[in-house]
């Protein structure tokens, strides 16, 4: 599915294949001052994947909470489209119905069949005929080899299952972006494999994404550009040749030679 | 301002506020300030007309002689308040008592195995019973029947048999409110008790009731008020609480304004109550947030 032809693009994207998706000093706190997010400016280009790396606690999370409005920034900009979201009087529910977030724990809905968790939102909310909504779901979970899954309960699916079920839900609403927090932290290594083979195949279709991951390796292969957070700063940017090949940044190669001691690079 | 202000004083970063975000701001609190006029302005004109269709009501002038005459109000406050301190006398012991048999109700609803059949089945079939009755047929039963019956050494006391049949009824409802809230606890948190090697009882003890008690703190003070409000009821068995000594009064002349004072002070002290409910509760869900702006 390529992300631009879907007819989820306002009127005020610039035309000329501007960044998806644009922070600008983006300042976020929590509580009593602790500072999660530090003038953060980052930019995403159309049908580009954009890999977050850092500790954790680092600000990675946030940052894309922040993107998706879950999270309110304290100051700060960020843009979609080339349009501000952070505007207080833009309409919050019409900005997420242009963003899909995949979230480390699933979050599917337990009371409701996989099928149901994905046609939820087209239906309910972009207000797609129930056949309609059921026939691109299904043929999602078929692309996502979960085909004849559509009719089970989310408890009786494996994380991986699970989560590329996450995936196809963030998919049914034709999202011009899609926000993945961690997907892959809370399963097993065999597990890891089948999801992120699904992030691939995104990519390859030219979707945008920003991606928080520990998975150095498949950041590295898949992202077109890294960013290193540290103390919610981002301390460093680049290719992913850039970032893993030639850090610039003490911090980072820190961070970097850690996870090598790892074993996880 | 104080929003920003706020944010300055924290900052140690020499982090000064934008003007983008001032002007976000300064548009929020517009925005605030008019939602506030409106509703303000919604709530007056709603009580205004309300106020308009009851006072212009042809009966007015006769029903506020006979529910709302200050004069009645008066002389039946210290009777009425009089009579409240047996309601909540009613109240802290009946409650007490409501609390722990509640609770080992559901427990024995709860134990599993084949041992403990005649124990479930009795606590169910008690639960599933009082539930059902209503409270003023439970009462009527005590407190007219248990005298009827004329045994040795029982009570008479409206009071105590009164006390007995609330506690016989809202032990039941009591007894579903901490069954639903021990059943909600995960069966993993009862796995990992026993795998460190506590018995069920210790599991069940140290890990399930404290975690079910705190989910169903909400519902049970629900219960407690309406326990208090049902206190009044023993009025029926010629116990002079803060209802009776209204209708007393009310009776001798057929002024009904005592009873709207009984009223008063019952909400009175209810009010309390749901306000600590929601205090207790809003704590509750501050410790359990996750941050997060939706």
């Amino acid at each position: 599915m390529s992300a631009g032809d879907d007819g989820m693009r306002t009127a005020t994207e610039a035309p000329d294949g501007g960044p998806v998706l644009r922070l600008e000093s983006v300042r976020k706190t929590y509580g009593r001052g602790t500072v999660v997010l530090r003038d953060v400016d980052l930019e995403v280009a159309p049908h580009t994947v954009t890999a977050l790396i850092g500790a954790s606690g680092s600000g990675k999370s946030t940052l894309l909470r922040c993107a998706n409005l879950l999270e309110e920034i304290d100051d700060g900009a960020i843009f979609l489209d080339g349009e501000e979201i952070t505007d207080p009087r833009v309409d919050e529910d019409a900005v997420r119905r242009r963003i899909g977030i995949v979230f480390q724990a699933y979050n599917l809905f337990p009371h409701m069949t996989v099928l149901d968790n994905i046609t939820l939102a087209p239906r309910r909310v972009h207000g797609v005929p129930r056949a309609e909504a059921e026939a691109r779901a299904h043929e999602l979970l078929e692309r996502l080899g979960l085909g004849g899954r559509a009719g089970e309960y989310p408890d009786r699916l494996s994380g991986g299952q699970q989560q590329r079920v996450a995936i196809v839900r963030a998919l049914a609403g034709r999202p011009r972006l899609l926000l993945l927090d961690e997907i892959t932290a809370a399963l097993d290594p065999e597990l890891v494999g089948e999801v992120l083979g699904v992030v691939r195949d995104l990519k390859e279709e030219g979707m945008t994404m920003v991606i928080a991951t520990h998975e150095m390796g498949f950041a590295r292969e898949v992202a077109d550009q890294v960013c290193f957070l540290d103390g919610g700063v981002v301390l460093e940017r680049g290719t992913a040749g850039q970032v893993f090949g030639d850090p610039q940044h003490g911090r980072t190669r820190q961070f970097l030679e850690r996870i090598i001691a790892a074993g996880r690079l | 301002m104080t929003y920003v202000q706020d944010a300055l004083e924290k900052a140690d970063d020499g982090y000064l506020p934008s003007a983008r975000r001032l002007e976000r701001e300064r548009f929020k609190r517009t925005r605030a300030r008019r939602a506030t006029a409106l509703a303000a302005l919604s709530t007056l004109v709603t009580g205004a007309v309300l106020f308009l269709v009851i006072t212009r009501s042809p009966g007015w002038p006769r029903t506020r002689a006979t529910f709302f005459s200050a004069e009645y109000a008066r002389k039946a406050l210290p009777k009425v308040l009089e009579g409240l301190l047996l309601n909540l006398k009613l109240l802290v012991v009946c409650g007490a008592a409501v609390l722990v048999i509640g609770l080992l109700l559901a427990i024995a609803r709860t134990l599993r195995g084949p041992v403990f059949f005649p124990l479930r089945a009795l606590a169910t079939a008690y639960t599933d019973f009082f539930r059902g009755l209503p409270l003023i047929i439970c009462l009527l039963m005590v407190v007219f029947g248990v005298p009827a019956l004329r045994l040795q050494g029982v009570t008479t006391d409206p009071v105590v048999l009164g006390g007995s049949a609330l506690v016989l009824t809202y032990s039941a409802y009591v007894a579903e409110v901490f069954r639903a809230g021990i059943e909600s606890v995960h069966p993993s948190q009862r796995a990992a008790a026993r795998s460190l090697g506590l018995s069920s009882g210790q599991a069940l003890r140290h890990v399930v009731l404290p975690q079910a008690v705190r989910r169903v703190v909400p519902p049970l003070l629900n219960d407690l008020v309406s326990l208090q409000k049902d206190t009044g009821l023993v009025s029926i068995a010629g116990a002079v609480d803060a209802v009776y000594a209204a209708q007393i009064i009310a009776g001798k002349d057929f002024n009904y304004t005592p009873y709207v004072v009984a009223g008063l002070v019952f909400v009175a002290l209810t009010i309390p109550m749901t306000r600590f409910t929601d205090w207790v509760t809003a704590r509750m869900d501050r410790r359990r947030a996750q941050g997060g702006t939706v």
